[in-house]
């Protein structure tokens, strides 16, 4: 018994109906105008070559977002393969009787601003995403599967050959990072 | 094996990022707990990072104006017709 595809691919439609929604996708992962656009136009060309293996399960949408983001994992690990070794902060003393503690001047201080209301502000969006290019290419990555791309520990330590306690590192030296960056950039400005 | 009920602050921070994402144990959360309840500055962390968190979420869920231009897309189109043909 032969199941009949329920979804088809038509590349000549590509741009018109899918290239928007793919560039948007990207544009909010990799933050690059330039980059977010040859990534789309990649994603095309990668589609047409793989058209033999459609199999009509996804819709043609989820299938050419699924291979967008196998090319934005590609290329978050090049960056981090070719720089990668930011400096990261400690906040925490890392020997002595203080082992564990806050360090004093990385402690954080009260917000000025925390009410539920301020979360929608468009400028604290920009300080955001400001914080977050400031963060190491590797811990950037992590970060943002984990968080925006909501992939599963498992998935990402699979992807980047990491482990769960390395990914929970990462995790955490970025948020303590984004942090206090947002204090500075943004709560206590 | 037993786990130490008592933790320190980088421990706390730790387990408090892991409850962003649903992933903390019972009874790390039950470590949160008092060592929140005993140190200041790690409960105001977790407070800041509970509202951080909403902020990735509202702001992800946002970013949904970007567009190409219609240059970009007409260069796109031109390059993708040509591998269509080639």
């Amino acid at each position: 018994m032969s199941s009949t595809p329920k979804h088809t691919l038509d590349p000549n439609k590509w741009i018109d109906l899918h290239s928007n929604y793919m560039y948007n996708y990207t544009i909010t992962r990799v933050n690059n105008h330039d980059v977010a656009k040859d990534l789309v136009q990649e994603t095309f060309f990668s589609g047409l070559k793989a058209m033999a293996n459609f199999k009509g399960q996804a819709s043609e949408r989820t299938w050419l977002i699924s291979i967008l983001k196998r090319k934005i994992i590609d290329l978050y690990r090049k960056n981090n393969s070719k720089k990668g070794k930011a400096e990261v902060r400690m906040n925490f003393y890392e020997d002595g009787e203080n082992k564990g503690k806050w360090i004093e001047e990385r402690a954080p201080s009260n917000w000025a601003e925390t009410a539920d209301a301020i979360i929608e502000n468009d400028e604290l969006k920009l300080a955001l995403v400001e914080c977050i290019d400031k963060l190491p290419e590797k811990y950037r990555m992590v970060f943002l599967l984990k968080t925006v791309e909501n992939y599963e520990t498992e998935e990402i330590c699979n992807e980047l050959g990491i482990t769960p306690s390395n990914l929970w590192v990462i995790i955490h030296r970025a948020r303590v990072q984004l942090r206090s960056c947002m204090e500075g950039n943004w709560f206590n400005k | 094996m037993s786990k130490r009920i008592l933790i320190k602050c980088n421990e706390a921070t730790s387990i408090c990022d892991k409850t962003q994402y649903g992933e903390a144990s019972r009874f790390d959360k039950i470590r949160l707990l008092l060592h929140n309840f005993l140190c200041h500055r790690c409960k105001l962390y977790s407070e800041q990072n509970k509202l951080m968190t909403k902020i990735f979420k509202v702001n992800k869920e946002k970013c949904t104006e970007h567009k190409l231009c219609t240059s970009d897309k007409e260069a796109m189109q031109d390059a993708l017709d040509k591998e269509i043909t080639s």
